[in-house]
This record gives C-alpha cells, sequence and structure tokens, in this order.
C-alpha cells in the first residue's frame, strides 16, 4: 500500500471530477503494470481522453457497446490484467446484469468507473441521469461503491481502487467542482471523516453534496444551530462506527446525495443507524422521480437538493429528535 | 507451446494418434451417459442441448483444448468458456472423463452444497474459466480472454460453445463486431446449432437463417459442419487454429437430445425437465449401458 496522499497539480478548483479522474490514472498508470481502460466511445466526455493520449496500448475501444465491454472486462481481469471500465453512469446501467454475474458474481478485480452521474449531467436531460445506479451496483454482493467528494478525493480514489482487490463502482462527475480539500487529504476505502464538528445534528453527503451540506451547515450556524458534516465517500462499505459515533453524539442525520432517495446514501446510513442506535433521519435527494433539462445549479434547486434544503431538512430532524426527548 | 509441462499440444499429439476419433467417441459416450445420469439425479435440467454438445465437447477436450487438470492455473493454458452454460452437465461430464473432477461427485448436480450447480460457477470449480448461465455473457467475457491473452503477448487461445437461440441477444453481436475489429485470430467459436430453443425451433421464435451468412458478414472465418463427426469437428478446429487477422466460427449443425432417440428432435426435452426413472433408463440403454452400468449410474 503505497502513501495515499493528494496529488499536487491535480484538482485545482473547477476542476470536474472526471478531469482529477483521467489525469490522475494517466499518471499513476505506470504504477500498475496490468492496468488496461476500456471504453465505450465516450473518452473525450469521462476524462480517459487523457489516457488515451499517453498510454495508448493500454486502452481499448469498444464502441458503443457497454454489454460486451463489461463482460469482457470480466474476461480480462481472469487472464490478470486490471481493467477500469469507463463510461457514462446511465449507459453503464444497460449492462448491469453483465456486471452482476461476469464481474460481481465471478469476483473479478474490475474498476466500473462512471462519469455523468446524477442532475449532475444537466442539459442532456431525463434520460441521462443516473439517479439509481449507487442503489443498484451497491445491491450487488461484494461489490465497493465510491462517490467521492472533489478533485482531490477523485484523484486518491483513483489510486486507492486500482490499489484494492476486488470489484468497485464509482461515480466521478461532470461539471466543475469545488475544491474541499487540500494536498494533506486522505482517502481510506470504507472511511468517512467529519468535516466541520458540531453536537446538535450531522449532515452526511457523498459526492456533489458534500460541498452543499458545508454551505448548509454555514446557514444553520446563522440560526444558531451547531450542525456536524460528514464526508462519506465510501457508501458499500458505509462507514458504521463513525455513523454510530454521530448518532450518539448529534442525536439525527440527515443524508444529502444526488441520487434517489431510494436505494443510495440516504438507505445505506439508514440500514446501519437502524443496526446500531436508531434516530430520526432526514433524506435529501431526488424524491422518487427522473430528472429533467436544464443546468446542473437549476436542477439541484429545482429537485431540492441545495444547502437551504438540507439545512430545511436538518431543522426537521432535529425537532424529532426534541420531540422524543 | 502452451504449458510447459506438456511437450506437445493436445493437437499435435492427436495428429500422431491414430485412435483419436475412437478415443473421443468413448469420451461422447460415457458424456451423454453421465449427463442423462446427472439431470436424472438432479430431478432437473437441460438434456435436449446439453446431449446435442457432447461431441463437440470431447473432441474439444480430447484433442484440442491445451489445459490439464494438474495445471488448471497455468497463464498459458487455453481457455474454454461454456457460453450456453445451461448444458453444464455435459462440461461436467467431461471434466470428469479428463479427470478435472471426480466422476462420482459431479454426478451431484443441481444439488445444495455441490459445487456442480445448475450453471456453472468459476468460484465453485478451479477449472470453470467463467460464470455462465445468462445467455450471451460467456461469449463476451472469453472475448475478454482473449484480448487479455494477446496483450500479454501469451500464445494459448480461447474457445467458447455457445447456443443456437442464444444468437438472439443483442450483446452476441456486440460481440461478434468487435472480436473481428480487434482481430482476435486466438479466439474460436463453436455454435450447437440444433435448430431448436427453449419453447419451438428457431425459426418459430426468432429466425437465425441465415446464421452462416451473418457471421462472414460481421467478419469472422465461418466453417460449417457436421457437430456429430469427429473427423469434422477436428478438421474445424485445425483451420481455426491456423486463420489469421479474424476470429472464428465453428456453426456446428447438430441434432438436439442426439443419441437418445425419444428426445431426438424435440424441444421437449430442452428442459430443465425431471426425467422419470424410466426414462433415464431407457436413455442409458439406448447409449449401450448394461444393467450394472445402469445402476451405476443412477444409484451408487
Amino acid at each position: 500500500m503505497s502513501d495515499n496522499t493528494a496529488p499536487a497539480l491535480i484538482g485545482s478548483s473547477g476542476d470536474s471530477l472526471r478531469e482529477a479522474f483521467g489525469k490522475e490514472l494517466t499518471r499513476i498508470a505506470a504504477d500498475f503494470p496490468n492496468l488496461v481502460v476500456l471504453d465505450a466511445d465516450v473518452a473525450g466526455g469521462t476524462g480517459i481522453h487523457h489516457f488515451r493520449k499517453a498510454h495508448p496500448d493500454k486502452f481499448l475501444q469498444f464502441g458503443i457497446a457497454e454489454q460486451n465491454m463489461v463482460a469482457a472486462a470480466g474476461g480480462l481481469a481472469a487472464t490478470g490484467m486490471l481493467p477500469i471500465v469507463s463510461g457514462f453512469a446511465c449507459f453503464l446501467e444497460r449492462a448491469y446484469e453483465q456486471a452482476r454475474l461476469s464481474i460481481g458474481y465471478a469476483r473479478r478485480n474490475v474498476k466500473i468507473v462512471a462519469s455523468h452521474p446524477g442532475l449532475d449531467v444537466g442539459p442532456d436531460g431525463g434520460s441521462a441521469q443516473a439517479l439509481e445506479d449507487i442503489a443498484a451496483f451497491r445491491a450487488i454482493p461484494g461489490m465497493t461503491v465510491i462517490s467521492p467528494a472533489d478533485p482531490v478525493e477523485t484523484a486518491l480514489a483513483t489510486r486507492a481502487i486500482l490499489e484494492f482487490d476486488g470489484p468497485v463502482y464509482m461515480r466521478t462527475g461532470r461539471s466543475a467542482s469545488v475544491r474541499l480539500f487540500d494536498d494533506s487529504h486522505k482517502f481510506e476505502i470504507g472511511k468517512g471523516q467529519i468535516l466541520r464538528d458540531g453536537s446538535d445534528v450531522t449532515l452526511v453527503a457523498c459526492g456533489v453534496e458534500v460541498a452543499r451540506a458545508m454551505k448548509a451547515a454555514d446557514l444553520l450556524a446563522d440560526e444558531g444551530v451547531d450542525a456536524r458534516v460528514v464526508n462519506m465517500p465510501t457508501i458499500k462499505p458505509i462507514d458504521e462506527v463513525l455513523l454510530k459515533r454521530c448518532v450518539i453524539e448529534t442525536g439525527c442525520l440527515v443524508t444529502a446525495e444526488d441520487h434517489n432517495i431510494y436505494g443510495g446514501l440516504g438507505s445505506a446510513v439508514a440500514e446501519a443507524v437502524t443496526k446500531h442506535r436508531p434516530c430520526p433521519i432526514e433524506f435529501v435527494g431526488l424524491m422518487d422521480s427522473f430528472g429533467c433539462s436544464g443546468e446542473p445549479d437549476e436542477l439541484a434547486e429545482y429537485f431540492k437538493i441545495t444547502a437551504p434544503f438540507i439545512a430545511a431538512a436538518a431543522m426537521r430532524a432535529i425537532a424529532r429528535k426534541d420531540a422524543l426527548q | 507451446m502452451p504449458i510447459a509441462a506438456h511437450a506437445q499440444s493436445k493437437a499435435e499429439m492427436a495428429a500422431t494418434h491414430p485412435g483419436i476419433e475412437a478415443q473421443i467417441a468413448e469420451a461422447a459416450r460415457f458424456t451423454r451417459r453421465h449427463l442423462v445420469a446427472s439431470i436424472y439425479r438432479a430431478t432437473s435440467g437441460h438434456p435436449g442441448g446439453a446431449l446435442s454438445c457432447a461431441d463437440i465437447l470431447a473432441a474439444l477436450f480430447g484433442a484440442e483444448l491445451n489445459m490439464w487438470p494438474n495445471a488448471v492455473d497455468d497463464p498459458q493454458r487455453d481457455r474454454f468458456v461454456l457460453s450456453k452454460g445451461h448444458a453444464c452437465p455435459t462440461l461436467y461430464a467431461i471434466a470428469a472423463w479428463h479427470g478435472f473432477c471426480d466422476r462420482k461427485q459431479s454426478l451431484n448436480l443441481r444439488k445444495l452444497g455441490s459445487p456442480f450447480q445448475g450453471h456453472p460457477h468459476v468460484k465453485d470449480l478451479p477449472w470453470v474459466e467463467t460464470s455462465t448461465g445468462s445467455l450471451g455473457q460467456g461469449f463476451s467475457v472469453a472475448m475478454g480472454m482473449a484480448m487479455g491473452l494477446k496483450l500479454q503477448k501469451i500464445n494459448a487461445r480461447v474457445y467458447t460453445v455457445l447456443g443456437d437461440g442464444e444468437m438472439q441477444e443483442g450483446s452476441v453481436w456486440e460481440t461478434a463486431m468487435c472480436s473481428a475489429h480487434h482481430k482476435l485470430d486466438n479466439f474460436c467459436t463453436v455454435i450447437d446449432y440444433n435448430k431448436m430453443q427453449s419453447d419451438a425451433l428457431n425459426e418459430e421464435i426468432c429466425g437465425l437463417y441465415p446464421l452462416g451468412d451473418k457471421w462472414r458478414a460481421f467478419g469472422w472465418e465461418v466453417q460449417e459442419i457436421d457437430g456429430h463427426n469427429t473427423s469434422e469437428i477436428l478438421a474445424a478446429f485445425r483451420n481455426a487454429a491456423t486463420t489469421r487477422g479474424k476470429p472464428s466460427m465453428i456453426i456446428a449443425n447438430t441434432i438436439k437430445g442426439k443419441g437418445v432417440p425419444y428426445m431426438e428432435g424435440s424441444p421437449a426435452w430442452h428442459g430443465s425437465v425431471k426425467l422419470s426413472r424410466e426414462q433415464a433408463e431407457t436413455a442409458l440403454v439406448a447409449l449401450g449401458c448394461n444393467a450394472e452400468e445402469i445402476k451405476e449410474f443412477l444409484d451408487v
């Protein structure tokens, strides 16, 4: 295991997660001699064009045929290669059964990296916005599911998933992201971290919602509410120890994700919390609906997953907690 | 030469071995008896499509596939993927014949705790190369193996057997296109073309004709043979092994249920079916078993 600290020069503010992934993968490729990257004609959209340019001999073009690509990744891994399957989240869902049988069931060391998840896709509209990918991949036995929060964390997670032995599904992102972490940030699969301490409520978020949860904590502070913010980049296996601690110390939770409220981060958190010490939880995410066209920030507002909605959910959670006492 | 432990490839050995076809016929006979018995014992399974590919697998394991029981994880080995995973009783039987697994234990098909599941699973049996059972997927995975071997400059071949109904899966044609595009001449596929699928004839369900033209149009080297004629099967494998720059397709014309007269040519035996004692015995008699052998297969 190498020292997984943030690489300099990757993840300047405004870099998208897909850019951070593509650049970091290109940078560290030499450390993984059997690495091969599979693409379904979307390299320019996934950050993989950086890799293709630098390592054309390790780049495999499959054309617009995700089912074949995902199953073939299982075959490549069977011969000792280390395949990264790269694509848009919604189209990788098309190969769900291949991921289930030929990667999950066969337990192949394949990394599925999905750009364009959630509302973050924006103007392409509802057809292209995967809002159920975390739920779907989380349900495959043995599949690790990751959604990093910023470019630095994405770069760190890129190395971490390559060093990890087992199937992984990881989200990146299309739009310009907020840089949350500096070069001292650490990432470990299965571990969340407290970004801001607080005692009234814990806001648990992943992906683009982490920055919004941080903003929500500021809004709550203005109201005199002391909110804790937890970054939860690994949705499976979820950090149950940290969640248990947050329940004990803050008594209620809000989850925030760019995903349907069913089956994603919120569900994973609820499963863990009810197992150990139930408490009020409010869920911020898509209320069992598809997306639509619009700019990512407009959509976030429209579908009520921005900071003010997270803050409002926190107030509801606190009220429910108080009602119990 | 793929496997260091073996000075000769199976094809080379077969070429200098005049009795090879008789050996393959004997293996195929055992395979048919074994698969009928295991499906009878399981009280479910797919005998029709298992019987139709018995000669293909017997020829493949007997004279082509460079894979040995004492070296199942040798990176240099040839790979075989049974994409029509429901025909796994045939795979278990031929594997048992060649010593990859125990002949008695492998009769314990589709039972709780048995590694011989209703569709083959790579985590259960070390000589199964990937888990199959969802039609089309084994073909794609096998293609990935052929790519991986080429990338690592390993001079081994990948073989796969598909069912004809499997042609209706769209992903098969994704793999067909991709294999030709990447010029995977280390990749050899056999279609067990018994013309029948679960419910009825292919042509009644969703027609495949003209199957050979389809594969030629997709850029494959296509051979059309009698899938029950061992010398034709072996010749086709030899042609495939010397084809350069494109993948090979062997369309093996077969008879569903081949070897058990009451099953031959009837989609009723596609499965999953329960064989009665009488049906199993009748089948074994047709396959040349004497009373003692029948008891051995069905009872012991």
